[in-house]
């Protein structure tokens, strides 16, 4: 029960000894995936028109795509988070009939290709939807072509990887804990609150930083759903996509400005959020 | 020195890479290239094994159907199509992708193809396409020409990809200054939109409204005389097959191929 | 003697039930006493409120916590119970003083007067210079005492402890039985222990209920259990070698035609139990006074604290206990052929 922290020389002794035993059954795949995922981006970094950086990044709109992304990519994940720790619970913690398909309903956003689930949004949250007509007659809300129907397609492919994630790590956490709670006099939601949510605080912003991340790059369920208007709904990958259409330097440029932001987020998130338990 | 050599091997496995993707992904046959050898050797410019050909997609349906004459036109011919964007596509052959032929919906994108010395000779408009005004079946609000756009919510294509740059060309000349609510990334992404009532309105090509009839009607207007679309084609100078190539081109320009294209919406160049 | 807690527990499950009237006076600590599977976990569950009771019921100093036929159920955040959890479950992201207060906010209190309330718990178990403590730091013994006075410091009307010591290193748990000893003593309500360990369980309860398969087998106060056990079970938990059979004068007959004779006079159903330390171990038919004498065959040696645990087997299989001279002079090994005699003063006879 009682974890101390080992002193540090010792840690780092052992690690050194780990080093040495890494098998190359493991170490080349190892390698070879990391050169896979990375020389991809060598590419970009090798391609990229350097003396013309400072002109194409000059472009107001290029900070308008990436405000714009930085934004509803947090927004959606906030609404991620608001729904999908819920979800994540009702899966993890409750037993119903139909448990089992909910569960591969709500992955189901993983597997569907964005643009059908654009389409999917359009139909219901649109102007002809079945929840968009009444939306717009009840309250005159139109949610396709503006910025919170960016926000909704962003989270629409993003809470699933959330979900996921916490409801993992709710099922890694040991519910005897809101048991003891309850014996406590706190009722399920207050142990939810004050026992549940801490516990699975390190896969609550795991999910988090997941989720964000696929919101920011999110394209295809946000340009079929919330279409593309510099300033409204044009985000950083679909003013990429759209200067890959003309101008495939341009293109090379704005992905940069996006790969820098977001490694620098995720870094910076890193330490904070994701320590590893 | 050593970063310079570590930087082109970066670059060539980057290129390989993407050179495998692109043809993994443009070609369910995938053996264009082995009859090629004896085709160019007979002297003869006969067309024989597979033409593999990057078209437009708003060639989509009349490209198909036209491949299935020419192969029966010529017995032992096999035709595979890679239908995409205009741009995309020119720039997968410029990356290196397999093609013999290459059938722009710019002659823009096909300028992409030409200054990287990947086209035969110069290319060959062989049909024009214009706009439209694309509305809901019925037309419920009664649009009958450019201006009566600005009233109503209108997809147009985004400037950097042909539909785009024609409807800008068009608006300009009808001096109609439009706010769309989106800048679609292709003319279906704009179709789209109206099929789904999502907008009242959207400016796409004939071909595209020929093609959707069934729930979109089309609405002539004449600023779209000013922004024609010419279709260039060209065989590729890589071409595996050079022979079934230069026969294709010539089989598209003919006037067989010219009836099947001007019924899908087409215009003679 | 007035009754505190009433409790009839009826749970059905697929391969399991439990039928257990269970009841205890104020101030009484009452132990369930069981192997595993035997449904202790169970009854405490269905006591704390976390496991509807199939059938029966369950009342607390008058109240009706929960009766399934008249569709009473008082959810656990509800009942004034407290628990001890066998692995204690204190919230490993609150410190100590917090996991005391946990309860004490729950029903009402603000941070700071919940954490008021909590300290003087923490200080009674010797803690209070833990307060800030995260339980990760804490050592086994500690966090037991914390675990304890977070059950308390709601001030339960029954408190529910899970093999307390369970958890424990053997030098630490000496420590901490009998602290919990001293505070359960000076609990005033009724306490429930669950625990399979025959010794923590005549410790600290003033009364015994033995639990098998889900039904009581016996129950009484320690002293009694360990004198007179009725299941193979408790003799085994007590150390006695208990046989079951039919009595008349000082003649007890087995079920299998053997025979005990023991200096009680006694007739019917009747239990007679002898400690191993009673029995003599010899290589030929002692001629003695002895008239319980068996020829036996070693089945295993084992080392017992300083005493060597003969298990025989053969017409009455018994286990017997030599000093490990004893052992060697005899020459005792599995497959050895002895002589084994209780003497009949030894042996203790009562009805079944």
């Amino acid at each position: 029960m009682t974890v101390t922290a080992p002193p540090a020389p010792a840690r780092s002794a052992r690690r050194r000894r780990q080093r040495q035993r890494i098998p190359y059954a493991l170490l080349l795949p190892a390698l070879l995936g990391l050169a896979f995922l990375v020389l991809p981006l060598v590419g970009l970094l090798v391609r990229a028109p350097w003396s013309a950086l400072p002109e194409q990044l000059s472009s107001p709109e290029v900070w308008q795509a990436l405000k714009l992304s930085l934004i509803s990519a947090t927004a959606a994940t906030a609404v991620s988070l608001v729904l999908g720790v819920p979800l994540a619970w009702l899966l993890a913690r409750t037993t119903f009939p139909g448990r089992r398909f909910i569960r591969a309903l709500v992955t189901l956003p993983l597997v569907l290709p964005p643009v059908v689930g654009g389409v999917a949004l359009l139909l219901v949250l649109g102007r002809n939807g079945i929840v968009g007509r009444w939306l717009d007659s009840a309250f005159g809300l139109t949610l396709p072509f503006t910025t919170p129907g960016v926000v909704l397609a962003e989270a629409f492919v993003a809470m699933p990887f959330l979900v996921i994630s916490v409801e993992g790590a709710l099922r890694a956490a040991d519910p005897r804990y809101e048991e003891a709670a309850a014996t406590l006099g706190a009722s399920r939601l207050t142990a939810f609150r004050r026992v549940t949510l801490p516990l699975v605080a390190p896969g609550i912003g795991a999910g988090a930083v997941l989720a964000w991340a696929r919101a920011l790059g999110e394209f295809g369920a946000t340009i079929t759903f919330a279409g593309n208007f510099p300033g409204r709904t044009q985000t950083m990958p679909l003013a990429v996509y759209l200067a890959m259409e003309s101008d495939p330097e341009a293109a090379i440029a704005l992905s940069l400005v996006l790969l820098a932001v977001s490694v620098a987020v995720l870094a910076g998130l890193r330490d904070r959020w994701l320590s590893a338990p | 020195m050593s970063t310079v050599r570590r930087r082109t091997a970066a670059t060539a496995a980057v290129l390989a890479l993407a050179a495998g993707l692109t043809a993994c992904a443009s070609s369910a046959g995938g053996d264009s290239a082995k009859p090629a050898a004896s085709g160019s050797a007979s002297s003869a410019p006969k067309p024989s094994g597979t033409v593999t050909v990057f078209a437009a997609a708003s060639l989509k349906e009349s490209f198909t159907d036209l491949g299935k004459k020419f192969e029966a036109a010529n017995p032992g011919v096999k035709v595979t199509f890679n239908f995409g964007g205009s741009s995309a596509l020119a720039q997968s052959i410029v990356g290196g992708a397999p093609a013999d032929v290459f059938a722009a919906a710019s002659p823009a994108t096909m300028k992409t193809v030409t200054d990287a010395k990947a086209a035969t000779g110069d290319p060959k408009v062989f049909v024009r396409n214009t706009l439209e005004i694309a509305v809901p079946k019925g037309n419920p609000k009664h649009i009958a020409g450019l201006k009566d756009l600005t009233g109503v919510k209108t997809a147009l294509c985004a400037k950097e990809v042909p539909c785009g740059a024609a409807a800008v060309t068009a608006l300009t000349a009808a001096g109609v200054n439009l706010t769309p609510v989106t800048l679609e990334q292709d003319v279906k992404g704009a179709l789209t939109k109206v099929e789904l009532g999502e907008v009242d309105a959207s400016l796409v090509y004939r071909t595209d409204v020929k093609a959707d009839a069934a729930k979109i009607d089309g609405v002539d207007f004449p600023e779209a005389a000013k922004a024609v679309n010419d279709y260039p084609i060209t065989a590729l100078a890589k071409a595996a097959n050079a022979d079934g190539a230069a026969a294709f081109v010539a089989y598209i320009q003919s006037a067989d191929a010219r009836k099947v294209l001007t019924e899908a919406g087409f215009q003679a160049p | 003697m007035t009754t505190a807690l009433d409790a009839l527990l009826r749970v059905d499950r697929a391969a399991f039930s439990l039928d257990l009237p269970l009841d205890a006076a104020p101030g009484e600590v009452v132990a369930l006493l069981g192997p595993n599977g035997a449904g202790k976990s169970t009854a405490l569950r269905a006591l704390a409120g976390l496991l509807p009771l199939t059938d029966g019921h369950l009342r607390l100093d008058g109240a009706m916590l929960e009766d399934p036929a008249a569709g009473v159920h008082t959810p656990a955040e509800q009942r004034p119970v407290g628990v001890v959890f066998q692995d204690y479950l204190l919230f490993p992201h609150l410190s100590a003083l917090d996991n005391v207060a946990f309860g004490l906010r729950c029903r009402g209190h603000r941070r700071r007067e919940a954490r008021a309330l909590a300290l003087p718990w923490l200080e009674r178990m010797g803690l209070a210079e833990h307060a800030a403590a995260r339980p990760g730091s804490l050592s086994g013994g500690q966090a037991q005492r914390v675990a304890l006075a977070r059950a308390l410091a709601v001030r339960p009307r029954l408190l529910l402890l899970d093999e307390p010591l369970a958890a424990l290193d053997a030098r630490t748990r000496l420590d901490v039985r009998a602290q919990l000893r001293r505070h359960l003593a000076e609990f005033e309500a009724v306490a429930i222990l669950v625990t399979h360990d025959p010794l923590d369980a005549m410790v600290l309860a003033d009364r015994l209920v033995v639990i098998e398969d889900g039904r009581t087998v016996q129950s009484g106060t320690p002293s009694e259990i360990s004198r007179r056990p009725r299941t193979d079970y408790i003799a085994r938990l007590v150390g006695l070698n208990l046989y079951r059979g039919t009595a008349a004068g000082h003649r007890v007959e087995l079920p299998d035609g053997q025979e005990l004779f023991t200096s009680e006079e006694i007739s019917g159903p009747a239990f007679v139990a002898f400690p191993p330390a009673a029995v003599t171990l010899h290589r030929h038919r002692p001629d003695g006074s002895a008239r319980n004498v068996w020829p036996l065959t070693v089945a295993g040696l084992d080392l017992h604290g300083d005493q060597v645990r003969v298990d025989l087997t053969g017409p009455l299989p018994l286990a017997a206990d030599l000093t490990p001279a004893a052992a060697a002079e005899l020459d005792l090994a599995p497959g050895v052929e002895v002589w084994a005699a209780v003497k009949a003063a030894q042996t203790h006879a009562y009805p079944a």
